[in-house]
């Protein structure tokens, strides 16, 4: 009897604090939203209430909306994460196939700068790369925020010891039918990828949608500035005034990938944990 | 190197032997193999090693973006660094941003994934919900936060005003500001470190607790310390080292925030690195700047290399 009572006591306990904690970690999100809602007078008042006394939050969407073009800024972030992910799959694939398939003179040594390069913080190259795209004339273009991106020695990484795990035997067989290197690694190896490419599919998106220091540096243009650049500027902008339509803004940036997430969490947390298993 | 051990791999297993295919084959997938590696290869060289030498080299001159012509001046900039008081400054933040954020991002970490898993039910509805920060982008919510921190009409002094304690300015005052940016750092990274020790908890085989509380281990607290934290080892130390060097390269909500201020109390390296390379296009200062901050990310990485050989022998 008292065995039960202590094991009820115990998730009774674990409940309370994991819920305590849960109410610190949701409550950002909870006063973006409530304060998305609330109209001007109601944001300006020293009285805290969460529920507004009258909802305005499709009056500050509309005015986030009118004060900063949100479409065209998260359409520049699906143009620019898309790219990046895209021609990191078609610089990364072919070599990881060759390091992890095929035997050639200097696969270790390349493959040796691939894991170090793996070392290397993304804040260390800003400076020289930053000087190149400003000498080739790229600077302030989509392509100065795409072309940096597209090598991923991660990517490599990653799918080298993938591909590492699919048998011989398949390749074998694939070139008994004349299917040339090249096309064993877009018909062979791609489609028995799948489930790692998507891995490092989120694990990029995530990232290059979240990435502010990169796009800060190399933009200029109002017309190029993708969702985090479009959230600080809107906020420096206002300077302190329009917390609604800013707390509005924000939601309205971060809601595709949490929505994205909320629907594949497993996936997700597959995808950015990926760095765990280096 | 390749053709000498293709021919003592084929020496020593005649099975692969026979199944390796003619030598003009074998040489054709080698220029198949260089063609599949080069785009790869030449990127990597443009991108970052060619980069990676050049801030080094570049520490190493008085180069300004724009400036005709430049020379070398051997450590005179490192020299400027080290008498410059905003550079000890930038180091000493950073060091205090590191020293809170790590700890509290890991202790949190763990003690959650404990928590989730020492029960059945609610255990993804609750890891959906710590994880949520991670997912987030954080320059939005960075912005968020400084609205939850306002002085007048915050979520957080209104709380502390209702419990009946002292409100702060918290982003606006110089004694608190940089502990306000680690505990958005510390909220932001906790669901990270949460779902990498959770992956470590499920793997540790289900036997040693039954052994433990066949020796006596009967309590929690016994079962936690004879086998979760000797077997969580590796993933602690790789939680510790990762969460260090994300730290490190603390820069988003300073510079959305703060901007260093207010009265440099909040000035940390790479914003430093940011300010004097993009703003005042000082890219040889910026570039020793760069060097310091690589050289302490690249000593966390080779403590955890170290530290990982070391695990591999115990576990």
């Amino acid at each position: 009897m008292s065995r039960t009572h202590s094991v009820t006591l115990r998730a009774v306990l674990r409940h309370v604090l994991l819920i305590a904690g849960a109410a610190i970690m949701l409550a950002p999100f909870i006063w973006m939203i409530s304060t998305a809602s609330k109209p001007q007078t109601e944001v300006f008042s020293s009285e805290l209430h969460l529920i507004p006394y009258r909802f305005a939050l499709v009056e500050n969407l509309r005015e986030a909306f009118a004060k900063a073009n949100l479409l065209r800024f998260l359409l520049n972030g699906v143009i620019v994460t898309i790219s990046i992910f895209v021609l990191q799959v078609m610089v990364a694939l072919p070599a990881a196939y060759a390091l992890a398939k095929l035997r050639f003179v200097g696969r270790e040594t390349l493959f040796a700068l691939v894991l170090f390069g793996i070392l290397i913080p993304p804040q260390a190259t800003a400076i020289p790369v930053f000087l190149l795209l400003h000498k080739v004339g790229l600077l302030d273009s989509y392509a100065a925020l795409v072309l940096p991106f597209t090598i991923s020695v991660f990517g490599i990484f990653l799918m080298r010891q993938f591909f590492k795990t699919v048998p011989d035997d398949l390749v074998d067989a694939a070139r008994m039918d004349g299917i040339s290197e090249f096309g064993i690694v877009w018909r062979v190896m791609l489609p028995a990828a799948i489930p790692a490419v998507t891995a490092f599919g989120i694990f990029s998106v995530v990232a290059h949608w979240n990435d502010y220091f990169w796009p800060l540096i190399v933009l200029n243009s109002e017309q190029l500035r993708t969702p985090p650049l479009a959230v600080a500027h809107f906020r420096n902008n206002e300077a302190g005034t329009s917390y609604g339509p800013l707390m509005a803004a924000a939601m309205v940036i971060i809601a595709p990938l949490v929505i994205a997430f909320l629907f594949a969490q497993r996936r997700f947390i597959e995808g950015i944990t990926l760095t765990g298993i280096k | 190197m390749s053709d000498g051990s293709m021919t003592i791999d084929a020496a020593i297993v005649p099975a692969a032997a026979a199944r390796q295919t003619l030598p003009a084959h074998g040489s054709r997938r080698a220029y198949a193999a260089y063609a599949l590696v080069t785009p790869a290869a030449a990127l990597m060289l443009v991108m970052l090693l060619g980069p990676l030498a050049g801030v080094i080299a570049l520490s190493f001159t008085d180069y300004q973006l724009g400036a005709p012509h430049f020379s070398w001046i051997g450590l005179a900039n490192y020299q400027d660094l080290f008498a410059d008081k905003v550079f000890w400054t930038a180091l000493r933040n950073t060091l205090t941003y590191v020293v809170v954020v790590v700890p509290g991002a890991v202790v949190a970490g763990l003690a959650i994934a404990l928590l989730i898993q020492s029960g059945t039910s609610l255990r993804s509805l609750y890891r959906t919900i710590y994880f949520l920060p991670v997912m987030a982008t954080l320059i939005a919510m960075a912005v968020v936060w400084e609205f939850m921190l306002h002085p007048q009409f915050g979520l957080v002094n209104g709380l502390l005003r209702g419990a009946g304690l002292p409100a702060f300015a918290w982003l606006q005052d110089r004694n608190t500001a940089l502990y306000a940016l680690c505990a958005i750092g510390i909220w932001q990274a906790v669901g990270f470190n949460m779902v990498l020790f959770l992956a470590g908890l499920v793997s540790i085989p289900k036997q040693l607790y039954e052994a433990a509380e066949i020796d006596g281990a009967s309590s929690g607290w016994a079962r936690f310390r004879l086998v979760t934290w000797p077997m969580l080892g590796p993933v602690t130390t790789f939680v510790v080292v990762i969460s260090g060097i994300r730290s490190f390269q603390v820069f988003d909500t300073v510079h959305v925030l703060t901007k260093g201020g207010p009265s440099k109390s909040t000035e940390v390296l790479i914003h430093t690195m940011y300010t004097e390379g993009f703003e005042f296009f000082r890219s040889g200062y910026a570039a020793a700047i760069t060097v310091v901050f690589l050289v302490f990310v690249l000593a966390l990485t080779l403590i955890k290399s170290r530290l990982a050989d070391r695990g591999v022998h115990y576990t």
